[in-house]
């Protein structure tokens, strides 16, 4: 990788200087050891982060136990699987990456507690973490106050950004738009039926597929309906669908509430394989527990699927199943999630240092060509550059690959036009 | 009966010189900021243990909704630390600037009704008493009134600790939905975030916890006291002596209510953060727990049930992320098979001998606050 911003450093004098002056702070931490290969812990380390001369900590903060452990399990792997392979490929500036990990418990005030542990006890120099928006702005003071770097693992609502978090998901309109785009055009759609769960992302979702929809569609919103999280009946909503006929059924169903919304919908006879369904929520994982039977037919878009044809997921797929057994399935988050590691290292690699403002000011850039879904480069907002595809389920549980965008989709935040 | 005539006895002197020299001194030396500010967390906690004694403790009422109150104080102080958080400068961003990023977030065009007095601290301050105490002034008055007692009552209390989270979930736009409250910057332009300031809130919230243990313990040593533990061993025997038992549950359970307010704001204060997971059952349920780890009769037991076990939480989540919501269930079980008067009882029944015995002048007649939880009712 880029070692431009390393060589300024690496000249006897500026480093002795550079020493003398960094290693004021740090000086009880420092090892009288060699800098023979990787550059001084002294001059990549100005901060006092746990970074000694062969090791780097990094913290990973999800949630292993409550409702959310079986969504994050899956980051959780795919962040080991990373830092696992980062390691055997000879770490990062010569050092190896060591993990803490933390659990969140599904409890939106421990993760700011354990964030703030990892940050302030720890001095982790990156975290890799969080999963739903809540524990995200729980979080996201504790990484600001005490200036941590947070690798988001996510699809999200968007709205957001900030100079210590990376947001390896899609937000809101990146994920949404094209998908629309491409079943209005496919399926010549113009009603539009609206469902998701009663929380930030699916409302914020809404609200820009229900803008999207109205006003470059030029469609109808025939309905818009939300359920409290953790909700299994949805008798009321899928009468109402069979009396408005949308062309297309948009759910933003997340989590355990989606067996029961799938079962139901195939209880009371509709066909996804008639009538289309647009998912923003449904992953491999999901999959996993509402039964393929139950869903195949439906369309879902994001931005990456475990049956995607391209060299890097076929190294990626089987390396997975190796280390967490043939039985796991990988979906969007998790692959994002493996995303974080790499990032993290190239950037660091790029500015040459392990210091947070440093690493914050090189992301913009950064480019993985290593990732699962293609190519990935993160953009000045530290959201990513990346393609959205839509893929039609399949009755073992994978998604068949329909449609991905010919470039790669600009994230935008705060998108103008759909607040 | 031999009434004390001092404030404590022997053994609750002890108890309070103990509790007072560590979080006074021996804590804040001892602990790094991060550490200290966990401690006032769990402090929070014992504002609602402290609570509990007086009305399950002492009244024999067993709410299972004290989170609702902790909520309701916690929503209180976030409200106004939220405002302050949202001026027009730190929101320019947002398509309305100047009202909370949530409410932005649900299409929400301007300041709620009920939000606008919360821009004053002296009414925030007056909400975190008023509010939660009327509110269980009306629960308790239906309740206790219609002679509601027992059983029923603590479904009740359930219930409300569902509804009230429902209804936050359920009104995002106004309460900031299941995110909660998150990101409260500055009381009346005072950091709460760096380490001094939480050195400072830790020091107000240890003197406003003693200021509750002298209120609780003044309760008790009055004759309101007395009526209360005769209300829990023989409520009907009250009754027939001409007092009003139902006013004597809604005053306890009042205080209750007022003192988990009081742990609610601070927590708001202190951490930075106030959602609905403090709401609803479970954590109203936790609340229960630590109360009787620690040993409901007893003022300082049920604190230090407070600080241990949520101790114990940090620190077995923290060495067993994957187990540890097992040892502690295992902890519970543990403690109360085989303590049933909690860590107090425990106390009381080995360690105090000794103290005694060590300070042995004449040996008394045995009657500290605890030896009146044990006592059988008089026949």
């Amino acid at each position: 990788m880029s070692d431009e911003a390393n060589k300024g450093l690496l000249s006897p004098l500026r480093r002795k200087l550079l020493m003398g002056m960094a290693a004021v702070p740090v000086v009880t931490m420092l090892p009288r050891a060699s800098f023979a290969q990787a550059p001084a812990t002294s001059a990549v380390n100005t901060t006092g982060l746990a970074v000694t001369d062969t090791e780097v900590t990094v913290g990973i903060l999800h949630s292993a136990t409550g409702t959310m452990a079986i969504s994050e399990t899956g980051s959780i792997e795919a962040e080991k699987l990373a830092i696992e392979q980062i390691n055997a490929a000879g770490g990062v500036l010569g050092r190896k990456i060591k993990f803490i990990q933390e659990d969140g418990a599904s409890d939106w005030p421990t993760f700011a507690e354990k964030a703030k542990k990892l940050l302030v006890n720890d001095k982790v120099a990156a975290i890799m973490g969080c999963w739903t928006s809540a524990s995200r702005k729980a979080v996201l003071p504790v990484v600001e106050q005490y200036n941590g770097m947070l690798y988001y693992p996510t699809f999200y609502e968007g709205l957001e950004q900030s100079k210590n978090v990376i947001y390896t998901g899609q937000e809101a309109t990146q994920q949404i738009l094209a998908g629309l785009n491409w079943i209005a055009k496919e399926k010549g759609a113009k009603t539009f039926f609206f469902i998701g769960s009663d929380y930030i992302w699916p409302r914020t979702s809404n609200k820009i597929a229900r803008k999207h929809v109205e006003n470059v569609l030029k469609g109808k919103v025939v309905g818009e309906e939300y359920y409290a999280l953790g909700s299994t009946q949805f008798n009321s909503v899928i009468n109402k669908i069979k009396l408005t006929k949308p062309d297309v059924i948009f759910t933003d169903v997340v989590g355990g509430s989606n067996v029961a919304f799938y079962k139901q919908l195939k209880a009371a006879g509709i066909d996804l394989a008639k009538q289309p369904l647009l998912t923003i929520s449904v992953t491999e994982d999901e999959i996993d527990g509402i039964g393929g039977e139950n869903i195949a037919g439906a369309y879902a878009c994001m931005k990456y699927f475990q049956s995607l044809d391209n060299p890097n997921n076929k190294a990626f797929v089987p390396a997975f199943k190796k280390m967490w057994g043939e039985k796991t399935v990988i979906g969007d988050v998790t692959q994002a999630a493996y995303l974080g590691p790499w990032l993290w290292k190239l950037t660091v690699e790029k500015a040459g240092s392990f210091d947070v403002d440093k690493i914050a000011a090189a992301s913009p850039g950064v480019e993985f060509k290593g990732a699962p879904e293609g190519y990935v480069r993160i953009h000045e907002n530290h959201h990513l550059w990346s393609k959205t595809r839509v893929g039609r389920a399949k009755l073992d549980g994978q998604f068949e690959l329909i449609y991905e965008t010919a470039d790669l989709v600009e994230p935008d935040p705060f998108p103008k036009g759909y607040q | 009966m031999i009434i004390n005539s001092r404030f404590f006895n022997r053994s609750e002197l002890t108890g309070f010189i103990v509790l007072a020299a560590v979080l006074f001194v021996i804590l804040p030396l001892s602990l790094d900021v991060f550490r200290l500010n966990l401690v006032a967390k769990y402090l929070t906690y014992a504002f609602v243990a402290l609570g509990l004694v007086l009305c399950w403790g002492y009244g024999g009422i067993l709410s299972l909704g004290q989170g609702v109150f902790f909520g309701l104080g916690g929503y209180c102080m976030a409200m106004f630390l939220k405002l302050e958080a949202s001026s027009v400068e730190n929101t320019k961003i947002q398509s309305t600037p100047g009202i909370p990023d949530f409410m932005d977030w649900n299409q929400i065009t301007s300041l709620p009704l009920f939000w606008q007095p919360f821009h004053s601290l002296t009414f925030t301050i007056l909400a975190i008493i008023f509010v939660p105490g009327l509110f269980a002034l009306i629960i308790g008055t239906a309740m206790f009134k219609r002679r509601v007692g027992g059983t029923y009552f603590a479904i009740i209390t359930q219930a409300v600790a569902a509804i009230l989270t429902i209804l936050i979930v359920g009104q995002q736009g106004y309460t900031g939905g299941i995110n909660g409250m998150t990101d409260l910057r500055t009381l009346k332009g005072w950091d709460i975030r760096p380490d001094h300031a939480k050195i400072i809130l830790y020091f107000v919230e240890v003197v406003l916890l003693f200021t509750c243990i002298g209120i609780a313990q003044f309760i008790r040593l009055t004759k309101l006291g007395r009526i209360l533990v005769a209300m829990r061993e023989q409520e009907d025997r009250v009754r027939f002596s001409g007092y009003s038992v139902a006013n004597f549950k809604i005053f306890a359970f009042c205080m209750a209510a007022i003192f988990a307010a009081i742990g609610g704001a601070m927590f708001a204060l202190n951490v930075g953060f106030m959602s609905p997971s403090f709401v609803g059952i479970v954590p109203s349920i936790e609340m229960v727990i630590y109360t009787a780890v620690g040993g409901r009769t007893s003022i300082f037991g049920a604190i230090w049930g407070a600080i241990l076990v949520n101790f114990a939480k940090t620190s077995l989540s923290e060495s067993f992320p994957q187990l540890w919501l097992f040892s502690l269930g295992a902890l519970f079980i543990a403690v109360v098979l085989a303590f049933p008067n909690g860590l107090s009882g425990l106390w009381a029944d080995y360690v105090q001998p000794r103290i005694d015995r060590l300070f042995a002048r004449k040996p008394k007649s045995g009657w500290n606050g605890n030896s009146v939880a044990d006592g059988a009712p008089a026949e």
